[in-house]
């Protein structure tokens, strides 16, 4: 075997992750090679001064509001998908009775009542093209990849 | 596949405990007090390994509460026996190299507009006021991690901060206790190299 063999051991041996019979190898293999004995006093130190950087504890009072975050998050978004359709709802029933209005009334010119077709038409068009869009970007959902 | 092959040795998946096993199956059927456990249980790691990742607290704490979010919404989906954390990680680290990407590629944009390295300093979001007790040493360990990829990074977190084993971190990240000790071994290397050259205050390594 190598030194670079011994790699993996090395950081076994750093972390006290190796069984007996690998660690009496690689102390076997340390004790003949001073190259791989000064790159483990090296890691050593780095593993020391490592350890010793700790993250500043937030204060009690976030932890309790936590839950209370995400659970509002949750609900608000379940509010936003509500309010969404029946906006949705009401846009689309509010414009259908203006067009109709607008359609029935005799006193609106021809082209306008044209135009105002093939502007609903090309709303329709984009409306669904959009929402292919979305449909495929969604079945491509990374999260879907996410193992369970 | 050998990725699930591996996953199904017992040895490597660390034992599910029974109550949670309870409480993933009353998510499934949409109990928000069954989540809850969940989130109290875990959430004091999830936020630790999002500061970790993003480097600071803002971030980590918005992070790590819409990786919650997303974890409620997909729980149902979740195989039954599987444990919680292991998935969950997957979906807060996806969360936060994501939110990373999306702030080099502002931090990039900003610095094609101005060309000052000063904005890049200000940008860079590891600043050590996290760090407890601070000192100088302690400083730049911290921002030499805020330097590793993220996948050296990720590593380094795992063990240092949340003090988990070569198991527990291949579990975590689905992959064997070989590819943990190589990445450990290849993280801490770049970290040596960071700290090494960092004492003339040097910026050509933010790669």
């Amino acid at each position: 075997m190598t030194c670079n063999d011994y790699k993996d051991l090395l950081m076994g041996y750093l972390d006290n992750e190796l069984s007996d019979e690998q660690r009496q190898r690689f102390e076997e293999h340390l004790a003949g090679c001073p190259e791989c004995a000064s790159e483990l006093e090296e890691f050593r130190k780095l593993k020391t001064i490592t350890d010793e950087v700790t993250l500043v504890e937030p204060e009690d009072k976030m932890w309790q509001e936590y839950w209370d975050g995400i659970y509002n998050r949750i609900e608000r978004s379940v509010g936003w998908i509500v309010f969404s359709v029946a906006a949705i709802l009401l846009i689309i029933y509010g414009g259908f009775k203006m067009i109709e209005e607008l359609i029935k009334d005799p006193t609106v010119g021809m082209i306008l009542k044209v135009g105002l077709l093939a502007l609903i038409v090309g709303l329709a068009i984009l409306f669904v093209s959009v929402l292919r869009e979305r449909l495929y970007f969604w079945q491509r959902d990374r999260y879907k990849n996410v193992r369970r | 596949m050998n990725r699930n092959s591996m996953l199904l040795e017992p040895k490597r998946v660390p034992s599910v405990c029974q109550e949670e096993i309870m409480a993933m199956q009353r998510c499934r059927r949409g109990s928000r007090k069954a989540f809850e456990l969940f989130v109290n249980r875990y959430m004091k790691d999830a936020y630790f390994i999002a500061l970790g990742l993003v480097g600071n607290r803002e971030d980590a704490m918005d992070l790590s509460q819409e990786a919650f979010i997303r974890a409620y919404r997909h729980i149902k989906h979740v195989k039954p026996g599987r444990s919680f954390f292991p998935w969950f990680y997957q979906i807060l680290k996806n969360l936060c190299v994501s939110h990373l990407r999306k702030r080099r590629y502002r931090q990039a944009s900003s610095l094609d507009a101005d060309n000052s390295p000063e904005a890049a300093a200000a940008e860079d979001c590891f600043s050590p006021d996290v760090v407890a007790g601070r000192n100088e040493v302690k400083d730049k360990v911290w921002q030499a991690i805020g330097k590793l990829d993220d996948k050296h990074r990720e590593v380094i977190i795992l063990r240092h901060f949340q003090n988990m084993s070569y198991e527990q971190i291949a579990g975590a990240l689905f992959c064997n206790k070989g590819t943990v000790t190589s990445r450990l071994y290849y993280a801490r290397k770049r970290l040596k190299e960071l700290l090494g050259t960092e004492k003339g205050g040097g910026t050509s390594d933010m790669q």
